[in-house]
């Protein structure tokens, strides 16, 4: 990008209560959670200063909540009105859209014959196979049948969101709707963001990524960003040195839970739970589960409802 | 018979809805309201430890995300019969509080605007004048022309842009639309303002309660954040909180009156009869006693004839849901079985939401029920902001029973909730002084119990029952507000709330049926949260205790 266009691109952010070293700031955590090199912080820059046309992305509601929805409008980095504006072109996604009923279904048709193999295929949610799929539909279509239509048309499908990469809540037995994440329901390889919700870092991380080198970011074996579910949350947790010392919390409002002694006798399932929640924190950084006193629930793992319950007892 | 227009999916919510209404001589003569999605939570919440079923019902919705799991974990402390410290009472309340302020806010700018904005119109206005016109409604901070004309240009660059994104297929330009301009812009200019200022209210949530969405805070006996009670997080909870009030009193509440001021005739649209209130936000150790919504049922639109509200009253219905068939019964004695099917509007069975009745009746829940028992309570806070928004508005009182005085009340209970916040923090501010900092209470897990909880969330009335044995979940079961406002017809052939809103509903191009949808989120529609089954096996009467 030229000088003056950088001039241009900081005088609009400043303009949206956005300062050069706000962003340079955030670029440069982002860069850091992607795992990459520091030198590559003016690249991810401009990612967000000059998208020559924003990448179209097709974001798909099934079996959910709508919380991983919910979680990216909690980005701070950028703020969502960026996000919605001038980074990404969202070009179908059912909570934020105005239109609705055959007007929401022909953008949707739109989108995927216009963007066939370019756009990016966001999927919010498990999918219903149990009875050919009746337990959800969506404009008398079952998701099913949407997600064989949608997925195989895009470039990439990132799942947001433990539900649509390995089943969720929904899925944890006995299953009465016979869920299952994305992968498996269509038998494609996704990328999967798990977590309930997720951190929006992680995502917003893994799109920069893709728009940065043209390709998604290196993969655990469950399909995982390696920079966001590289290590265990026991490995960067800020308590560990009570672990290693064997000062435990052994019961809630206690005075060990005042001196945030180690949650493992709580529950927490920290040791056997991939994600970055210790370092990139919620909510703008201001706090996650064990900071707040609270055992890890393990949400990022598969099948974690089923695996890692009951919550409140020991591994 | 009319013209049969269907709207599915129902965007701008949370989770699948259909909606069907059948329109003749430029109105709706009948209308079908269809969830279209079962995920059977209360099934898989069987034989597991009481201790989770918080975290799991919370994932029941992810917008209103504290709302299931504060109501299942005061079920499960009324099953184990714990009481929780004051300061647990306190953050619970605080937490409450702000999802209050954050889930209507951006239900107002984000869910429920753009069926009364025009952003495409917002590109003609003038700048100039929109400052004048913000400056004339408002002392907010944000304006003037220089700061118009920005988002304007922001707008039109996004347009220009030729990816309309969400913006796509909107029903721009339609004739319903009547904000000048200069008013579209103000508005569009705040949906944007909004946007940004939800992630930093949400951050209140973080504060005491780790994340947002999805808070992982509350356990059986009170609050685990016990080292939050610091004074810096307070001190930032009071500065979010403050940011946050006063978006809603320079900002949500002017614009909610001057668009409100283009659409009175909506007083007369969309209105339902009844009226439920578990009622919330307890200030003492007592319920419903202490409550600050207080707990009450209206009938007939009868003010004067409010009486208190019996969960004993309470039934429901399957006869027209994709359940097996069986009379109405109440929660704890329900025989249910999911039974798939195909969608028959006119006969036979059509949504996957059962209906829930009060003494045979549907009953609306949400925000309006809540402004009026409160009003017919004599809750002096609503009493005064409520006469005062129908001064403003030159409306009489019976136009709150309609689509307007729906929406209208969801803002006067944002203004309301959130000025009792500041007085919730001084509360904790000097029982730490004190020395108080207890945060909980422990507790044993009883071979057998029974409990439930009775609220009032965002969006409505909201009961969990939980029934435990050999110290496991025997039995769960939630009745949520979108059940209450978005259920379909009974046994008896009575409309849901939102089907019977629907009723007279003028549209004006069934194409664009934009007037339907003003009406369907003026309820604030919830689907996931409405999608649950209960025990298909247990057919008991059970005897229950509230805490």
């Amino acid at each position: 990008m030229e000088k003056d266009e950088y001039n241009q691109f900081y005088a609009k952010l400043e303009s949206y209560g956005v300062s050069r070293r706000q962003f340079m700031k955030y670029c440069t955590f982002l860069t850091a959670t992607m795992g990459l090199s520091a030198s590559l912080v003016n690249d991810v820059a401009e990612v967000f200063a000059s998208p020559k046309q924003r990448p179209p992305v097709v974001w798909l509601h099934f079996g959910e909540c709508t919380g991983c929805s919910e979680a990216l409008l909690r980005s701070s980095y950028p703020f969502p009105d960026r996000l919605i504006l001038e980074t990404l072109s969202l070009e179908y996604h059912e909570t934020i859209m105005a239109a609705a009923g055959h007007q929401a279904e022909e953008n949707l048709q739109n989108a995927i014959k216009k963007y066939d193999g370019q756009f990016i295929c966001v999927v919010e949610g498990a999918i219903a196979t149990k009875y050919d799929g009746a337990y959800g539909k969506i404009g008398g279509r079952t998701f099913l049948e949407i997600a064989r239509e949608v997925c195989p048309k895009a470039a990439a499908v990132i799942c947001i969101g433990s539900c649509s990469s390995f089943g969720g809540i929904q899925a944890a037995k006995p299953n009465p709707g016979g869920y299952q994440g994305v992968g498996d329901a269509l038998g494609i390889k996704t990328l999967n963001i798990s977590g309930c919700p997720p951190n929006p870092v992680n995502f917003v991380g893994t799109v920069v990524n893709y728009l940065l080198l043209g390709k998604l970011p290196a993969l655990d074996e469950k399909g995982r960003p390696v920079f966001a579910y590289g290590q265990t949350i026991h490995d960067q947790c800020p308590r560990r040195s009570y672990f290693e010392m064997g000062e435990f919390v052994e019961e809630f409002g206690s005075q060990e839970a005042a001196l945030g002694y180690c949650l493992y006798k709580m529950g927490c399932k920290g040791p056997e739970t991939y994600n970055n929640c210790p370092i990139a924190k919620f909510n703008d950084g201001t706090n996650w589960p064990v900071e707040a006193g609270h055992p890890c629930i393990g949400c990022s793992e598969p099948d974690f409802w089923d695996q890692m319950t009951p919550f409140f007892e020991e591994l | 018979m009319g013209q049969r227009v269907t709207i599915d999916p129902i965007t701008r919510i949370e989770g699948h809805l259909r909606i069907e209404v059948e329109v003749e001589g430029g109105k709706v003569v009948n209308a079908w309201s269809s969830a279209q999605m079962f995920r059977g939570i209360e099934i898989i919440l069987q034989g597991r430890d009481p201790r989770d079923a918080p975290l799991f019902t919370q994932r029941s919705c992810g917008v209103c995300t504290y709302t299931h799991y504060l109501s299942s974990v005061r079920a499960v402390e009324a099953a184990i019969g714990v009481k929780i410290p004051e300061n647990a009472r306190i953050i619970r309340n605080l937490l409450h509080g702000a999802q209050f302020q954050h889930d209507h806010i951006v239900h107002f700018y984000h869910l429920h605007a753009l069926d009364w904005v025009d952003v495409v119109s917002a590109l003609q206005a003038d700048p100039a004048k929109t400052a004048v016109l913000a400056d004339n409604v408002s002392d907010s901070p944000m304006g003037g022309t220089d700061y118009f004309r920005q988002v304007q240009q922001r707008l039109q660059t996004f347009v220009d842009s030729g990816q309309l994104g969400p913006l796509n297929n909107g029903y721009w330009g339609h004739p319903a639309y009547r904000l000048p301009p200069e008013a579209n812009l103000m508005a569009s200019a705040h949906y944007i303002e909004a946007l940004r200022l939800q992630a930093k209210t949400a951050r209140m949530h973080a504060i005491f309660g780790a994340k947002n969405p999805h808070l992982q805070t509350l356990v059986a006996g009170g609050v685990t954040s016990i080292r939050d009670m610091s004074p810096e997080r307070i001190m930032k909870f009071l500065s979010l909180w403050q940011e946050t009030q006063d978006f809603v009193e320079k900002v949500y509440i002017p614009d909610l009156l001057a668009v409100a001021s283009f659409y009175k005739d909506w007083g007369a649209i969309g209105g339902t009869s009844n009226f439920l209130c578990w009622g919330d936000l307890p200030q003492g150790e007592t319920e419903p006693d202490s409550h600050f919504l207080p707990r009450g049922v209206i009938m007939k639109r009868d003010l004067a004839g409010l009486k208190m509200a019996d969960h004993e009253k309470v039934a429901e219905d399957v006869v027209r849901a994709w359940y097996e068939n069986g009379p109405a019964k109440h929660p704890f004695k329900g025989e249910t079985k999911p039974q798939h099917g195909d969608y028959e509007p006119d006969k036979g069975k059509y949504s996957w939401f059962k209906a829930p009745r009060y003494e045979g009746e549907p009953c609306e829940v949400g925000p309006l029920a809540r402004a009026l028992v409160s009003y017919a309570s004599g809750v002096k806070e609503f009493k005064d902001v409520i006469d005062s928004v129908l001064q403003q508005l030159d409306i009489p009182v019976e136009a709150l029973f309609s689509t307007l005085g729906r929406t209208a009340a969801r803002g006067i209970e944002t203004l309301i909730i959130g000025r009792k916040m500041e007085g919730w923090i001084m509360e904790l501010v000097e029982n730490i002084k004190n020395g108080d900092t207890k945060t909980y209470q422990p507790w044993d897990m009883p071979d057998k119990g029974m409990g439930y909880g009775l609220n009032d969330v965002a969006r409505g009335a909201l009961g969990h029952w939980i029934e435990i044995e050999d110290k496991k979940i025997k039995n769960y079961q939630y009745v949520v507000p979108s059940t209450w406002n978005l259920g379909p017809r009974c046994e008896n052939g009575k409309l849901g709330p939102v089907e019977e809103a629907l009723i007279g509903t003028p549209v004006a191009d069934p194409k664009r049926p934009i007037e339907v949808l003003r009406t369907v989120h003026s309820f604030d529609p919830c689907i996931a949260c409405g999608v649950h089954v209960i025990d298909p096996h247990s057919n008991e009467v059970y005897k229950i205790r509230a805490l």
